[in-house]
């Protein structure tokens, strides 16, 4: 147990790269290995999942400090193996693993081509999305990051749509494009500091103004692109239309966060100053995402474009809510994000359902589905009230906090987000109407079934954990806050002290009551 | 005790809701109403409780969302006001559950509708017990979604659909408003709980913060930003479009939701935050305003509706505007009297209109009916108390009545004794609407139920008609609510009346409702003031009577001269029409323009595809410059040397 507990980042982080190594060596008939692959997968995706959990249960929540720790020797210099997770991380890690097993039920039947090959790119991208969670080195935060791209690239490549190869090298460029500006950043700040720890940076550097503000950039342009906030957005849409369901879960649920993860482990805590200059921008760039892309939204004739762009408007929030560096505005992205990963991977899931069914993701080629699929209808409905951010499912929670946030830096940030909630009601209720009410008229649907057992089990705990995080969201805020408040106040000591005079010789001293 | 009265409904819909594929239909019928009616029992002790021996109470339920020093928490309030809404909610919910019983007996969907009621009075009581604006804002929402399920839950019908988004989204504008106002009295009050807000909000009058780059009044301001939100729910002027609309609904639905309590949850929103508004006297005024222009507004699209459900919902539209502009000369009894009294007539008269629709199959058009009262007597009786009831009938100087004579003449009154401009506006508002009311109210129940039978004519093609020997009473189900809502359309008004706004007001309502010092209190009221609305009323049913019964064939003859103003009321003043043309067809057309071209050409064109086009264009052109033959690269070759040693001989070799 002890060994358990603490190397629990790494087991947690490796083991699904194991399972991926079994279904290599995996022999026998094509049959025989899609099988073993499958129930490979799912096990050790539960299991990495039931750790997850047990990482939460002995989390405390009452510490701002990283838990979990693990530390080796890895490239000489600076460059070390440290793993950890606080307040802000935790969650995220439990996400990834929650979703992991959805994923792969969710490509039981309607993965058929080269099954083992899917399920090892979906283990190796859990492992990697583990690590950017975990990692507190900026190499090794770098390589998981990066490294994530190249399984997503294939999934959707292999096995996505029509226009996969388009859409995969959208995804692949844009996503590139922005980390490349990422690294130089990374090797600046390391060549700078001296150290590529992630702990120690926070709490001991402090990087020139002037510089910040080019750290910044660089961060943002990689963050941006993963976010992803307007303009750099539209690789998104083609992406979730051309991935496959489980892609998509994935991208929505657990990828898009790790932008918002960069912010609060990187732009906010290091480069202080230049987030309040920047501050404006965001700001910007958040509203536009929230009432442009729910228009655009509101325009889709495709049930997953339609999905995809209004994960762009919820993120908009996100981003909103962070650089406000309220306690609620922060609370509220976090909350945001954990809570669109469960929400938006559901409403794909949803999705995935009737394409299974139809292999069609036009509007227009549904409408009346209700009169035969009354309980896919009624998990459907949860989700969708969810994305409205009705109160009393867990979207309403974060979007409240971010512009409680909002309010409170910028009221006129508040109102224009505010709006958002008008507008997403109307795409998404529309969207609804569409597909599901009205009479059943197409013929193509007048056969279709209601959904399995196996689904059935995939919505099911979803529409429970929306429910009750919106009922009772306690947990969640009981594992941030401590680490919240820490980072606002750093935040607030490290531009106080970049407007303090003198600030060169005091450097290192004055930054011991910080932590 | 109050935790069951707010958690049976929603453990009901939960049992009919989950299960209601498993078990009989009647069986769900009969969970969901036996917990309505325990529900009711139990509130109307609280009431006695609570408003009568004066036990006000608060209760902890759980933590709901703690941020910083953010901490709101599930608790139920229990005071007066809640418990006048309690017994409301509740005994109208049950008695329509009741009532749908019967009303809805052939309907496939039955399981779903007892849920979506059941839920829909979870959500209201839980509106109604909140104890901070954010649990409030959780029921109002949430009935917002029992609506919107309820009005769509003929979800076949197109029209329903259409209505049922409709309601869902401009809701939602008027819940702008009220989430701005939120996010604005914490950002004051640091506090959503409302006795702290409450107390402090008499400190912060004639304060100012910056909102939006102004420097505002806040109490104003957010009293402004709340007052949107009732006006999306409780569907006044500009916010009104989907009530009408909403009458896509089942009827038993029109009467809970549509008439006697959620549309009413403005109405308490503005009596709940009468601490703050007191000390606002611009949103007050503008309260007024609007209640008392819908007032006159709906009132005069009644005139000329010709659907049954419709006039009555014009007609809830304009009550409600009633009940604001009390609110806005501070008379809050007055206001919680009339949203009282007016639940019990108002169901009263949708569930006799639905058992006039049940009886005639599912016609809804006035004009196809006429001389009913014979083949349903009982009906006929309950409509005409019900129009007794909301015209407000009474002997003035004796002061006995049914139930809209106390509470809605006691408004018009009020209006009057405020004796600001305001107030005299609101003053002829109301009372021209008394006679309007007066007018659309007897012309729906003489075309009802009086003249000669129209139906089985077969008008506008429709070749079905009903024939008036098919026209039967409705079952009892559908009777008994009709008489308990009937006895309460009589005596509310005068058992109530000293508690609500008489003597005992103040002993009543114990600080539910916060009046300042200078506002409202008792003057005389001259004689012509009280007897305005009786003359009016008479007036209105004089005018009713003579175009009906003496001269029926007037009305077609005016209605196909097609005056202007008659085709300006009965097009509903063109809210529909302009809305859609200035903000539904454009907020399509801008989706669709960012989406082609803001995302399509400018984003994609000038980033990914304009740089992978340019790629492709330079490799194109590398691939020729790769001709083969050995003098090109010499050329090539010579050009670079030139272009070296020019660069040499300008700069001096320095880079």
């Amino acid at each position: 147990m002890s060994f358990l507990l603490s190397h629990l980042l790494s087991i947690i982080t490796f083991l699904p790269l194991l399972g991926a190594a079994f279904i290599l060596v995996a022999r026998g008939s094509e049959k025989t290995v899609a099988n073993t692959a499958r129930w490979v997968a799912l096990i050790v995706t539960i299991v990495d999942f039931a750790l997850t959990l047990l990482l939460w249960v002995k989390f405390d929540g009452t510490t701002a400090a990283f838990q979990f720790v693990e530390r080796a020797a890895w490239m000489g210099n600076g460059i070390s193996y440290h793993m950890g997770v606080d307040g802000i991380s935790m969650l995220f890690i439990v996400l990834t693993g929650g979703l992991m097993p959805f994923c792969i039920l969710a490509s039981w039947e309607s993965i058929k081509t080269r099954v083992g090959e899917y399920m090892i790119a979906f283990l190796v991208l859990e492992t990697l999305m583990m690590g950017v969670f975990a990692a507190l080195d900026l190499f090794l935060f770098y390589v998981f990051f990066e490294g994530g791209l190249i399984p997503m690239f294939v999934i959707i490549g292999v096995w996505g749509g029509k226009r996969r190869v388009y859409a995969s090298f959208k995804f692949f460029l844009y996503t590139l494009l922005g980390s490349l500006f990422m690294l130089l950043a990374v090797l600046a700040m390391y060549f700078y500091a001296g150290t590529a720890d992630i702990e120690t940076i926070i709490n001991t550097v402090h990087f020139p103004v002037a510089m910040q503000s080019l750290l910044w950039l660089g961060f943002f342009a990689s963050f941006a692109v993963k976010m992803p906030m307007w303009p750099v957005h539209t690789w998104l849409p083609d992406a979730h239309v051309e991935a496959p369901t489980a892609g998509s879960v994935i991208l929505a649920g657990i990828l898009l966060k790790m932008g918002g993860y960069g912010f609060l482990r990187f732009s906010l805590p290091m480069f202080a100053s230049a987030s309040v200059t920047f501050t404006p921008l965001i700001f910007a760039l958040s509203i536009i995402a929230i009432i442009y892309t729910s228009f655009v939204a509101l325009a889709q004739e495709d049930v997953k474009k339609l999905i995809a762009y209004s994960s762009v408007a919820h993120m908009g929030f996100v981003t909103m809510g962070l650089f406000t560096l309220t306690q609620w505005g922060v609370d509220g992205g976090i909350f945001q994000m954990l809570s669109h990963g469960v929400v938006s991977a559901a409403l794909f899931l949803c999705v995935g359902v009737i394409y299974d069914r139809m292999h069609t993701r036009e509007i227009s080629a549904y409408g009346g589905l209700v009169n035969r699929m009354p309980i896919y209808a009624a998990c459907f409905m949860v989700f969708a009230l969810a994305n409205v951010g009705l109160p009393g499912t867990s979207g309403f929670v974060g979007e409240f906090l971010t512009m409680l946030g909002a309010f409170w830096v910028n009221t006129w940030v508040a109102i224009f987000a505010a709006t958002g909630v008008i507008l997403s009601a109307g795409y998404m209720l529309y969207l609804y109407w569409r597909v599901i009410f009205g009479e059943l008229v197409k013929p193509a649907l007048m056969t279709i079934k209601d959904l399995s057992l196996r689904e059935f089990a995939i919505l099911a705990p979803l529409v429970a954990v929306t429910i009750l995080l919106g009922v009772y969201p306690k947990p969640i805020f009981d594992v941030t806050s401590a680490s919240v408040a820490h980072l606002i106040a750093q935040h607030k000591a490290e531009v106080a002290f970049d407007q303090a005079p003198h600030q060169n010789q005091i450097k290192l001293a004055s930054r011991g009551d910080v932590r | 005790m109050y935790t069951a009265i707010v958690f049976l409904p929603i453990i009901a819909s939960a049992i009919a809701g989950l299960f209601g594929h498993y078990l009989r239909p009647r069986l769900c019928e009969i969970i969901t109403t036996a917990a309505l009616f325990v529900s009711c029992g139990l509130s109307i002790v609280a009431f006695y409780d609570v408003a009568i021996l004066g036990h006000s109470q608060i209760i902890m339920l759980a933590q709901w969302i703690t941020s910083g020093d953010f901490e709101v928490d599930w608790m139920i309030r229990i005071d007066t006001l809640t418990a006048v809404m309690l017994v409301v909610v509740t005994g109208v919910s049950s008695l329509v559950h009741l009532y749908s019983i019967g009303y809805m007996h052939d309907d496939p969907g039955r399981p779903r509708f007892f849920s979506y009621l059941s839920f829909f009075t979870f959500a209201m009581l839980m509106l109604v017990t909140a104890n901070n604006f954010l649990q409030l804002f959780f029921g109002w929402e949430g009935v917002g979604l029992a609506s919107y399920l309820l009005i769509g839950f003929w979800y076949k019908k197109p029209s329903a659909n259409a209505a049922a988004l409709k309601a869902f989204v401009v809701n939602r504008v008027g819940d702008f408003g009220f989430a701005l106002g939120i996010f604005g009295i914490f950002y004051i009050f640091k506090t959503l709980n409302f006795d702290a807000v409450f107390a402090a909000a008499p400190a912060m009058a004639g304060k100012t913060f910056v909102f939006a780059g102004y420097n505002v009044d806040i109490l104003t301001t957010l009293c402004l930003l709340l007052f949107v939100g009732a006006m999306g729910k409780s569907a006044q002027l500009g916010l009104h479009t989907w009530l009408p609309d909403a009458m896509e609904g089942p009827t038993p639905v029109s009467a809970l939701i549509h008439a006697a309590t959620m549309v009413t949850a403005g109405v308490f929103l503005v009596c709940r935050c009468s601490p703050m508004f007191e000390h606002a006297p611009v949103a007050l005024e503008f309260v007024t305003f609007i209640g008392a222009s819908t007032a006159f507004f709906a009132a005069t699209i009644g005139l000329f509706q010709n659907d049954i459900k419709r006039v009555i919902a014009y007609s809830t539209c304009s009550q409600l505007g009633y009940m604001f502009a009390a609110a806005g000369v501070s008379a809050y009894g007055a206001a919680m009297f009339h949203l009282f009294t007016h639940a019990f007539f108002k169901a009263l008269l949708f569930l006799a209109a639905g058992s006039v629709i049940h009886a005639m199959h599912h016609e809804q058009d006035m004009r196809k009916m006429g001389g009913l009262a014979k083949a349903i007597p009982f009906t006929w009786a309950m409509m005409l108390i019900g129009n007794l009831a909301l015209t407000g009938v009474g002997i003035p100087l004796l002061g006995i009545g049914t139930a809209g004579f106390y509470s809605k003449d006691s408004i018009i009154n009020a209006t009057y004794l405020a004796g600001t401009p305001i107030g005299h506006y609101a003053f002829v508002l109301t009372a021209v609407a008394a006679l309007l009311t007066s007018f659309y109210s007897w012309r729906q129940f003489l075309m009802t139920f009086h003249g000669k039978f129209r139906g089985g004519e077969g008008h506008h093609g429709h070749g079905h008609g009903v024939k008036l020997e098919d026209v039967h009473e409705s079952p009892l189900t559908m009777l008994i609510p009709l008489g308990v809502l009937a006895t309460g359309a009589l005596l509310a008004g005068a058992i109530f009346t000293h508690y609500f706004i008489g003597a005992d007001s103040t002993g009543f309502w114990r600080g539910a409702v916060a009046v300042a010092y200078g506002h409202g209190g008792a003057k005389e009221l001259p004689l012509w003031v009280e007897f305005a609305p009786f003359v009016l009323t008479l007036l209105g049913f004089g005018i009713a009577y003579y175009y009906y019964i003496l001269h029926p064939e007037l009305p077609a003859k005016l209605a196909a001269r097609k005056g202007m103003v008659y085709t300006f009321v009965y097009n509903k003043w063109y809210f529909d029409e302009l809305y859609n043309f200035l903000f539904v067809q454009p907020a399509l057309k801008f989706g669709r323009f960012l989406w082609k071209f803001g995302d399509g050409k400018v984003i994609d064109g000038l980033g990914p595809d304009g740089i992978a086009a340019r790629v492709l264009d330079t490799t194109r052109g590398a691939v020729k410059l790769q001709s083969g033959y050995v003098y090109h690269y010499a050329f090539a070759m010579l050009i670079g040397v030139f272009v070296l040693a020019t660069f040499f001989v300008v700069t001096g070799g320095m880079p």
